[in-house]
Formats: structure tokens, C-alpha cells, sequence
């Protein structure tokens, strides 16, 4: 860790854990409350996000008032938010209740909607969507943000890569108090966070390095070896305060936490230590969460697994060609039965080009399944990269029409939205 | 063919250039000949690396302003892609490989870089970014069959007197200079902004390239699931109704 004399977090008379919320607060709040109350009834979804939005028309300041006098820690990234804050809150979940917006809705509506459940927790762990994390920081005031990855996605949505690492860099520039816990193999989160004063890195590999080909900060190639990199301008990978070896979180003054798992593959080790090293910073005890972090086995439907007609059916969400290509690791070597289940609306991303840049050769020999609302983009990838397949558009018809039992339904935000809308019926 | 029975496709610094889906292109070029029987391999000529003169077809694919101005800084240096094109061997070039392949880019940074020189077009910023389906009317070339695409840019494209007009655009921004036009052609190279990618949603356009390539006709070769994308994303795109667009994502 750099050791700088850190400007502390501005805590003010109106910090006051417990101290009341503005009449105004409380109206915005009870409006949005009902709105969602609705929403929920008429079978339109949680409400969440409905309800933060009446509340911050009501109150468009709700979002500060609500934060004030708590413990807060944000995550963003582009891959694993939803988990790592979901670890993360049971790390921190082991001092008291915590506000956290454990549904994926982590835009402006659904943060407000998160602190507005949990009105007396001391603590939030909240996903911020990375784009939203620059106007959030202010009303915020994070003790922790936690930098996980940042790879192409939705780009016609979230546009380039760079112009996103350089907003949030003048962002955090203004939030000096705040604690990064940030990922020193991602150079683009380093190009983020190395010029901060406090930083925690954490060293979690990673397979995909195709969005980090050229430095962030020059557009040099940069200078790879297995373990490192670097570029000639002086950025580089910074030395970890924590790195995970196998299935350990070792620390650089030598302690090695077991991080023992209920969630599959790698890339969950790496939001693992994340979580761990930034409940660090909030003053819970590492061994402590990785015991808490332990217990995390299913993550707003990801990963679970749910029996349809018979087959055993494990859902996966991918978004993106890191996660798509992480997620196509972990099946590997399996015999399960794979349905591929892509849409391509807005909150998807129109533009489905990326499919072409996951190794789907990999599930030749596999029996696979096209379907979803873009079932014919996803058919002529597979039909290109030599796998056999059937279309069908409906996922949930494909998991039952399934020839194995064990079948993994690898599916993007929409298509894994509604089969899990759908089951839960 | 480069003095043996092998096609040989080259692919211009594919981790510099292949922001959007581009190997997917490589692919679908690679397939249409190994289907077809004929003997075929993909270079992968990386950043630093010669860049061969004597390949059967060359791609330069898409990408962020940094990575197409250190593309452009390294090519500038390789004289094989312009030997290339002098002998007419076909290059399709995507994106920002067609702003490199021309006169000058001015990115949405306010930094200018100079192209290669090979194709007559100059590139300047646009004040809004060009984002969404296209569909555009081939204008020359042995099909009329329409070209669709995912275009997502913020280069407003101009074609000088040497360079022709690939498509006409019947629905999307295209080249977003003030002519409505989409891609350009210049001898054997192809240029266009279509993502999809364009050569897996226009095999007509792929086909174009291999028969330059291989100096004749090619035979029909039908690619199951193609003609139901084509029909799906020639069809008007369902836009979500404004009450429901700002979408919630995890």
C-alpha cells in the first residue's frame, strides 16, 4: 500500500448515524416504497428500480440522504460486480445488517432503491454500474471502491474502453479519502487507479487480456511476460498488497488465507479476494470473510441450479467475450449438455459482433443449442466454428427438449433475466 | 496464390485491430474456402512484425482511436501492404482499418495522425456517434444482394475523386460525411464501417473478396442459418418503446 497522510473523508454534523432523514426524504421514500409495492403486484418485477426512480423525482438529493451516517463500499468493473458485492456483503454482513442492491440494478434508481430497504444499516455494499460511478461518488462518499476489470462491453452502449478508464480517473481524483482496492493485472484499472493516494492491489490473473493490448496511458504495445507487463511511458503492474496462488489469498506481509469457495471457476477466486481485501479496509478481520465469503453459493440466480422437466439445469450469465471465454473454461471437460440462449436488446447491447471473438470451437463434439431472441446470429457462429447444434429460439423449451440430464444454460443479461422470471413463476 | 496450392489470409495486427468482432471476419473468409475444398490458412502478422507482400488477401480490422493510431505508426513503417495493393491483391479493411488505410484521421481526441495513403478518403470526427443497424445498397460489384451491418463510430468519412462509394445507405448513418454512402472501393481494396460481423452477414461481400483473391469464379456455397439472419436484420429493427428505454443492467 502507498502510505500517504490521507485526506480524511469529510464527515460532518449531518453524519450522524441514526439522525433523521428530511420530511422530504421520507415522503420521496414512502412514494417510492408504494410505487414499487405496485410494480410488484401488477407482476411488472421487484419495483426496485421503479421505486428509486419515484423517489428521486420526489427528491432528486435522495441519493446523499440516504447514504449519510453509513459505512459505505462500492464495486464496479465490468465482470463480477453483482458477485463481489454479493461476497462482499457477507464479509462485512459479519459486523451487522448491510444495504446492498444484491439484484444487479446499480444504476442512480436502483442504489436508491437498495438503501431504502435496509433504512438502519450501518453498512452498504453497493454495485455501481461503471458508468454511473463518477455521478455517484460525490453523494456517496465511499470509504472503499473496489476497480475489478474493465473489457469491452456493450460498446454501443458504454462506448470505448478508454474513454471510460479516463472518466473515471478524473472521478476518483476528486474522492482523495477513498480507499481503491483495485486490480494490479488489469493495466486498464491501473491506469485508473495508480495515480490515487491510497490504493490496495490485488493480483488476480485473469485470461483476458485482448482490451489490454495497448497501454492505456499512451497506446504503446505493452510489454508482456507471463506474470507481468509494463510500457515504456512507466506505467506498470504495481506490487500486490494481495495476490491469490491457487486457491490462497496471500498477503505481501505473508499471511495466506484459504479461500474456500461454494461458487465454480476462477474468475470467483479473484472477486473472492477482492471482497476479502476490501472488507479489509472496513476493518473486517480477512480470515473472518473468507469464512463468510465461504457460504456465497448462488448470486441472483448465477450459478444455481434448477430442475426443469427433468434435467438439471445450471445458469450462467455471461455479457461479454471475458465472460463468455471465462465461462467457457469452466465448462470445459464437462459432459453436460450446453444451451446458449443470447438476446440483443438495449440492456444487452445491440450488436452482437463479439460472439465472434469467444472460442466457441471449443464445444465441438458437445451437444449444443442455439436459442434466444439473436438464436440465428448465435447459429451461424456455432455453424463457422464447426460445431453441431439445433435452434431452438425459446431456452427454456431447449433445456427440455435437453438429451442429458445435466444441462448448462450459458445465457446474456435479458435471456438470463427472463428464463430466471420465468422459473421463478 | 503465393507460389503454392495454399490461400494464404492475412490478418494486419489482430490485437491492435480487432475491436469489434473482427476475427470473426477471418473466420468466415478461412471456412468459405475449406468448405469449398480449396487449401487455406490464416498469418496472424502481429505489431513489430514484417508485413508480408505476396498473401492472397489481407484484413484490417477495427479499433479505439490509441490502438488505430499505433497500428497506423507501425504500418507506416511496412512497405508489404502497399506492395499488395499496388499488384491488386484484396484487402477489406473495417472500421477504423479503412480510416488508416486513408489520407489522414482526425480522432474525437483532437489528435490527427496520417494514414497510408492507399485509399482516397480522409477522416474527421462526427459530432454524434454513429450507433445501430444498417442496411445499404450495394452500388458496384457481382451482387446486388443488400449489405447489412452494425456500424459504431464517430468518423465522419470523405471520399476523394479515386475512391468509389461501396453502398448506398438506405437506413443507418454510414460513412457520415455529407453524401449518404457507406464503405468505399479503390481497386481490390473493400472498406467499410460494417460490423456483424459485415463478411458473416454478407457472404456475397466475402465471396467478392476470395474470387479477387483467386482470380475467378467461386461455386455456390450455402452456410445453414445465414439466410435467416440476413432476413431477421434486413427487416426494420424493433427500436424499444422510449418509457422502457433506459435499460437496468447487472
Amino acid at each position: 500500500m502507498v502510505s500517504v497522510i490521507m485526506t480524511p473523508r469529510p464527515v460532518g454534523a449531518q453524519d450522524a448515524p441514526g439522525a433523521p432523514w428530511p420530511w422530504r426524504t421520507r415522503l420521496a421514500v414512502a412514494a417510492g416504497k408504494l410505487a414499487a409495492r405496485s410494480s410488484r403486484r401488477v407482476g411488472l418485477g421487484s419495483g426496485a428500480v421503479v421505486g428509486g426512480r419515484v423517489t428521486l423525482a420526489l427528491e432528486p438529493g435522495a441519493l446523499g440522504t440516504l447514504a449519510r451516517g453509513r459505512r459505505t463500499a462500492l464495486v464496479t468493473g465490468t465482470n463480477g460486480k453483482t458477485t463481489t458485492t454479493a461476497l462482499l456483503a457477507a464479509a462485512l454482513g459479519t459486523t451487522g445488517p448491510v444495504a446492498t442492491n444484491n439484484g444487479g440494478a446499480n444504476m442512480t434508481d436502483g442504489l436508491v432503491a437498495a438503501l431504502t430497504a435496509a433504512p438502519s444499516a450501518k453498512c452498504a455494499a453497493l454495485e455501481v454500474d461503471e458508468l454511473h460511478v463518477p455521478g455517484v461518488l460525490a453523494a456517496l462518499r465511499p470509504e472503499v471502491l473496489v476497480l475489478l476489470n474493465f473489457s469491452r462491453d456493450q460498446l454501443d452502449r458504454v462506448g470505448e474502453v478508454n474513454h471510460l478508464v479516463a472518466a473515471l480517473r478524473s472521478a476518483v481524483a476528486d474522492v482523495p479519502w477513498c480507499t481503491l482496492v483495485a486490480n494490479a493485472d488489469d493495466p486498464l484499472v491501473v491506469a485508473v487507479a495508480a495515480p490515487h493516494s491510497s490504493v490496495r492491489w490485488v493480483a488476480t490473473g485473469g485470461a483476458w487480456h485482448s482490451d489490454a493490448v495497448v497501454c492505456p496511458s499512451c497506446a504503446r504495445v505493452l510489454e508482456r511476460s507471463l506474470t507481468s507487463w509494463s510500457c515504456a511511458c512507466g506505467l506498470r503492474r504495481p506490487t500486490p498488497d494481495w495476490e491469490v496462488r491457487g486457491r490462497l489469498l496471500c498477503s505481501r506481509d505473508g499471511r495466506e488465507i484459504p479461500l474456500d469457495l461454494a461458487l465454480p471457476g476462477v474468475f470467483n477466486l479473484a472477486n473472492a479476494a477482492a471482497a476479502v481485501a476490501a472488507a479489509e479496509v472496513m476493518g473486517v478481520d480477512p480470515s473472518v470473510s473468507a469464512a463468510a465469503v465461504h457460504n456465497v453459493g448462488d448470486v441472483a440466480g448465477r450459478y444455481r441450479t434448477v430442475n426443469v422437466s427433468g434435467h438439471d439445469a445450471r445458469l450462467l450469465l455471461v455479457k461479454n467475450p471475458a465472460g463468455a471465454t471465462e465461462s467457457l473454461a469452466l465448462l470445459a471437460g464437462g459432459e453436460s449438455e450446453v444451451v446458449l440462449a443470447v438476446n440483443g436488446r438495449e440492456a444487452d447491447g445491440r450488436d452482437l459482433s463479439w460472439l465472434w471473438d469467444v472460442p466457441v470451437e471449443q464445444l465441438r463434439g458437445r451437444l449444443v443449442t442455439a436459442s434466444g431472441e439473436r438464436a440465428a446470429d448465435l447459429s451461424v457462429r456455432l455453424q463457422y466454428a464447426g460445431v453441431d447444434h439445433r435452434v431452438v429460439d425459446d431456452p427454456l423449451e431447449a433445456v427440455s427438449g435437453a438429451r442429458a440430464t445435466a444441462v448448462d444454460v450459458v445465457a446474456n443479461y435479458t435471456a438470463f433475466r427472463d428464463v430466471l422470471a420465468r422459473l421463478s413463476r | 496464390m503465393s507460389g503454392d496450392d495454399e490461400v494464404t489470409i492475412a490478418v494486419i495486427y489482430p490485437e491492435l485491430l480487432g475491436t469489434y468482432g473482427d476475427n470473426g471476419n477471418v473466420v468466415v473468409l478461412h471456412q468459405r474456402l475449406i468448405r469449398r475444398g480449396i487449401p487455406a490458412r490464416v498469418l496472424s502478422v502481429q505489431a513489430g512484425e514484417t508485413v508480408p507482400e505476396s498473401c492472397d488477401l489481407y484484413l484490417v480490422g477495427g479499433a479505439e482511436d490509441g490502438s488505430g493510431r499505433t497500428a497506423a505508426e507501425y504500418l507506416r513503417q511496412q512497405p508489404g501492404l502497399a506492395r499488395a495493393v499496388e499488384a491488386g491483391r484484396p484487402v477489406l479493411a473495417v472500421c477504423a482499418g479503412m480510416q488508416l488505410l486513408g489520407h489522414e484521421v482526425l480522432g474525437s481526441d483532437g489528435r490527427a495522425y496520417s494514414g497510408l495513403g492507399l485509399l482516397d478518403v480522409t477522416t474527421s470526427p462526427r459530432e454524434t456517434r454513429a450507433i445501430g443497424e444498417v442496411v445499404a445498397q450495394p452500388l458496384t460489384g457481382p451482387s446486388d444482394e443488400l449489405l447489412t451491418g452494425f456500424e459504431n463510430h464517430r468518423g465522419a468519412t470523405r471520399l476523394g475523386p479515386d475512391a468509389q462509394p461501396l453502398a448506398r445507405v438506405l437506413r443507418g448513418v454510414g460513412n457520415g460525411a455529407d453524401v449518404h454512402v457507406e464503405g468505399a472501393r479503390q481497386g481490390s481494396i473493400v472498406a467499410t464501417y460494417l460490423h456483424g460481423p459485415v463478411l458473416a452477414r454478407n457472404p456475397a461481400l466475402a465471396d467478392l473478396l476470395l474470387q479477387t483473391a483467386l482470380g475467378g469464379p467461386l461455386g455456390d456455397l450455402d452456410v445453414e442459418g445465414v439466410a435467416r439472419l440476413r432476413t431477421e436484420r434486413l427487416a426494420t429493427p424493433r427500436r424499444r418503446p422510449w418509457w422502457r428505454a433506459r435499460a437496468v443492467r447487472p
